[in-house]
């Protein structure tokens, strides 16, 4: 009767855990790879305002930022404690904008350029009269696909 | 002298490593997606234009001045909160005109694809605004008429093909797009402020 021998021990066999680190270690280069750094420190601060109508921006690789805000504490000495304008990593004056937009389309080729989009990343507290500014230079350069930035409004449907 | 044999790294300890990284990057990446709202500039105006007459019927005019109080055609202003609560009703009864009132907006027959002939609104909505209203301010505003005209456009989308707006090819969402057009125009800021 010893043909079928029975086991005795009826613990569960323990997990291989030889591959575990292969898993994670397949999610960590994910992770690394889709983490953008950002390519410029903002020296102004940003508090977008919030909408319920908000989309998506398409197409990030087409997408110039025009940032307003108040100069950052470290360099509100440099640069003031009114509101500015960073183009890049360049706090700029208005009459910069046509040459960034420039630039910016020299950048992209032919069918690229047209889909340019200028979005314009402003705190709630900016006044309008910068950002018509702003908006009256981008028209006079021809950019005329804009975009305001804003976060979700989570609460209001 | 004998070969030792070297003695195998214990690797159990790799994936604690590995999982430490893992949450790192976890926790400080942000798939961060840039929202808002899209709107085009109108093109840069010839020297000789001269601004088209547009009857009163047709203008819906919201403006927004330095101390962000808003102020519907030549109504009594109400405070912000009370006026932002109504712009998104005020804009689709301008917009849309159910009943074809003489005071409201008239409507143009446009022959559209998809649609057939839908009367297309000849409203604009006036947006003025001063050099020292507030981007917030603005920013909401702008928030109610886009909210206005998407709902119009979904309830448009519903009734002629009975889905949601979004869940329509691109084809029908731009016939649609076309019967409600984005009608706000902008006008120059003014400067009652003085202030730069």
């Amino acid at each position: 009767m010893a043909r079928f021998k029975q086991k005795n021990d009826k613990g569960t066999p323990g997990l291989n855990m030889g591959s575990m680190s292969d898993i994670i270690f397949m999610l960590l280069f994910f992770f690394m790879v889709i983490t953008t750094m950002r390519e410029s420190t903002l020296f102004v601060k940003i508090n977008a305002p919030k909408g319920s109508e908000v989309t998506k921006l398409e197409k990030k690789s087409l997408v110039a930022y025009i940032n307003i805000g108040v100069p950052t504490e470290q360099y509100a000495a440099k640069y003031g404690t009114e509101p500015r304008i960073q183009l890049n990593d360049q706090i700029s004056e208005v009459d910069q904008i046509r040459h960034f937009v420039e630039e910016e389309k020299a950048q992209r080729n032919g069918v690229e350029r047209d889909l340019l989009t200028f979005a314009i990343k402003a705190d709630s507290k900016v006044k309008m009269g910068t950002i018509s500014d702003i908006k009256q230079e981008l028209r006079a350069s021809n950019a005329l696909k804009i975009f305001y930035n804003a976060s979700k409004d989570a609460k209001k449907k | 002298m004998a070969k030792r044999a070297t003695p195998g790294l214990n690797t159990s300890s790799m994936a604690d490593i590995s999982f430490l990284l893992l949450t790192f990057f976890l926790m400080t990446s942000s798939i961060n997606t840039d929202m808002g709202i899209a709107r085009r500039l109108p093109p840069p105006l010839p020297p000789s234009f001269t601004p088209p007459d547009v009857r009163e019927r047709n203008i819906f005019i919201v403006k927004i001045n330095r101390s962000d109080l808003i102020l519907f055609n030549k109504e009594v202003p109400v405070d912000k909160e009370t006026a932002l609560g109504l712009l998104k009703d005020r804009a689709k009864e301008f917009l849309g005109n159910p009943e074809n009132r003489e005071d409201l907006p008239q409507k143009e027959m446009v022959d559209i694809k998809y649609l057939g002939k839908y009367p297309v609104s000849k409203g604009v909505i006036s947006l003025q605004n001063d050099r020292g209203t507030s981007y917030e301010t603005y920013f909401r505003v702008q928030n109610e008429l886009t909210a206005a005209i998407n709902e119009m456009r979904n309830e448009l989308a519903k009734q002629k093909f009975s889905k949601a707006y979004i869940d329509l090819d691109t084809a029908r969402q731009h016939a649609i797009d076309k019967a409600i057009p984005v009608a706000i125009s902008e006008a120059e800021p003014k400067n009652t402020g003085g202030g730069k």
